[in-house]
């Protein structure tokens, strides 16, 4: 018997118990599709992380103070940045505040630096100009809006020249950016820039925790920021006391914790693909022993051993894969209806799809070989004797 | 004359109950040339049958030896047994034994199917096979679709479509009123004038005697003529 023929009366057994049939691929169904959606949730989430890490340049070295008794302050970033192999440095002083104006108003990430810092994360400014070193000289109580922000607070109005209240005070918009997009909380479109020592007022600070250098190119992030390194261990003894990383770093911790996750997913989906398996191999037992006599018929008839054997292992391998077609559909719609819901990036990787489904195939005839060799065994005497 | 078609000679074949070891089949001798019409007869546990087992090669003998068409079957593997049981032998049985989900044509091409034989081919030889026994109408109908006797003339074509050597038929009346009987054992009486072999296997005298030739069986030994 050629194997056509034997998909096309498995085929016709599965159309036969739609109802049972569909139940038996649930579990397959659930494993592959979970496999796919998660997959590709998670290879977006990551693609969205890299891609966020790359979009602030490569160049980018970011420097965190932890050490809060002696303070880093502007004199020290002016040291920072005679080091070798550094461009320009910005400091960052982050905290959130209250946005106002009228009766719109808006809890966003307020950020106080110079006018470096725009060059610096690779920003642009869309309308007006952003925080410049005489802002930052007189204290100047000027604000630059993210796109984001700037649409909130004045929809389409240009907010140039307008004026905002940050936590009650009034502050003049000078400019606003082009969106640039960005993840983990820290877009830099739902944010506001004000000068450095306008926002140490604002947040209640005056020392720096947090700075950004560039490097002058790509070549030199190493030696920048060992230089970096060797002016803040002048001021402070303990390594631990400050952190200097450039994006690779930060694209490498990221990338290592999304991979963890990946593969954690991927064994929890891979778990309900096994539980699918032995929900197919426990059907196809039933049905072995429901269709004993038919087996008989069959053997009397002239059907070997190999034949019936074939008859129900192509049937557990059509049902699982059959199951696992219906598993990367709804999987790969699943993930959409993630990414229109949510919001996030998805990626879809064709190779794990096949391999889902490939295995779904693996799991589909692993797990039929145990039924098919029981009914294969069947004594055709006793088999049609049954009633 | 005509060939001989089935050859036992000695055939053994014992059951253990508990203790007790029953002979199904005791020294069993029995020729049966081509063309020929043999009905066996006997009560229930005589043993016919474990002999139509043994002669559908369904059953290995412990004892004895049998030669089918030509062919020593006695010491043969199951996957041997397959192959004989699929080109020499045509079964009918009591209760049709059809496959539900199968319309009759495919029911009765499934020997074919077994054999490796083209769909195309297949199909006009089982549709061929429901002419003789006057069903091709009903060739797309499902068994459950059919009466008792449509049934077993279904069944009839299935063991046709081999082109076996022999007919095995187990109490082929046994579930049919007695027109419907008729009807099927006139059908076999015509297949049997065409020169086909049939052994009838039955409990029931009457159809035994449309046989040309009636052997009897009683606590698995054989005589010729009715005697039960």
């Amino acid at each position: 018997m050629n194997l056509f023929t034997s998909i096309k009366m498995a085929a016709r057994n599965i159309r036969g118990n739609k109802m049972r049939s569909f139940l038996t691929m649930l579990g397959i169904i659930i494993g592959v599709s979970s496999v796919i959606a998660l997959l590709a949730i998670g290879q977006g989430s990551s693609k969205s992380v890299t891609d966020s890490v790359n979009s602030l340049g490569t160049n980018l070295i970011t420097v965190n103070i932890t050490n809060t008794d002696t303070h880093f302050t502007m004199d020290n970033l002016k040291e920072v940045k005679q080091a070798t192999g550094v461009k320009s440095v910005a400091p960052v002083l982050s905290g959130r505040s209250t946005l106002r104006n009228g009766s719109t108003n808006s809890q966003v990430s307020v950020t106080g630096t110079t006018s470096s810092y725009l060059s610096i994360r690779q920003l642009t400014v869309k309308q007006g100009r952003f925080v410049s070193s005489l802002d930052e000289k007189f204290r100047q109580k000027i604000v630059v809006l993210g796109s984001d922000l700037a649409t909130t607070l004045f929809e389409n109005e240009s907010p140039i020249d307008k004026k905002v209240l940050i936590d009650g005070e009034s502050y003049l918009v000078v400019g606003v950016l082009n969106s640039k997009g960005g993840s983990m909380g820290s877009s830099s479109d739902d944010a506001a820039f004000l000068p450095f020592s306008t926002a140490q007022r604002l947040i209640g600070t005056t020392y720096i925790t947090q700075f950004y250098a560039q490097a002058e190119s790509q070549d030199s992030v190493n030696w920048a920021m060992a230089g970096i390194s060797r002016v803040l261990s002048q001021t402070y003894s303990d390594s631990d006391d400050y952190s200097v990383v450039n994006q690779q770093d930060v694209m490498e911790a990221m990338s290592s914790v999304t991979s963890t996750m990946t593969m954690l997913l991927a064994g929890i989906a891979g778990i309900s693909l096994l539980v699918g398996g032995i929900g197919i191999m426990n059907i196809m037992l039933v049905s072995v022993t429901e269709r004993t006599r038919e087996i008989g018929i069959r053997k009397a008839i002239g059907a070997k051993r190999k034949d019936i054997m074939l008859q129900f292992l192509i049937e557990a391998a059509v049902l699982s894969m059959l199951g696992g077609l219906c598993g990367v559909g709804i999987g790969i719609l699943a993930a959409k209806i993630y990414a229109l819901a949510v919001g996030g990036t998805i990626v879809y990787s064709l190779p794990i799809m096949a391999a889902a489904f490939l295995f779904s195939a693996v799991v589909g005839i692993v797990f039929g070989v145990f039924p098919a060799y029981k009914a294969s065994k069947l004594n055709p005497i006793e088999a049609l004797r049954m009633e | 004359m005509s060939e001989v078609m089935i050859s036992m000679s000695k055939i053994e074949k014992t059951y253990k109950l508990g203790d007790n070891i029953v002979h199904a089949l005791d020294h069993i001798d029995l020729t049966i040339e081509e063309g020929a019409f043999v009905s066996i007869v006997g009560p229930s546990g005589s043993g016919k049958s474990t002999l139509m087992n043994m002669m559908g090669c369904l059953d290995k003998p412990d004892g004895g030896e049998y030669t089918l068409g030509g062919s020593h079957i006695d010491r043969l593997k199951d996957r041997d047994l397959a192959e004989i049981r699929n080109r020499k032998i045509g079964f009918i049985f009591q209760n049709f034994n059809l496959l539900g989900k199968l319309t009759a044509v495919e029911n009765v091409e499934m020997p074919l199917l077994y054999r490796g034989v083209k769909a195309k081919i297949r199909r006009a030889r089982a549709l061929e096979c429901l002419k003789l026994v006057g069903l091709e109408e009903r060739a797309t109908h499902l068994p459950n679709q059919l009466s008792g006797g449509q049934q077993q003339r279904v069944a009839i074509a299935r063991a046709l479509a081999g082109e076996p050597q022999i007919l095995l038929a187990d109490e082929p009346t046994g579930a049919l009123d007695s027109k419907t009987s008729e009807d099927i054992m006139k059908l076999l009486t015509t297949l049997n004038n065409s020169g086909r072999t049939i052994v009838l296997i039955t409990h029931d005298l009457n159809v035994a005697r449309k046989a040309k030739r009636t052997v009897s069986i009683r606590d698995g030994r054989l005589q010729e003529g009715e005697h039960i």
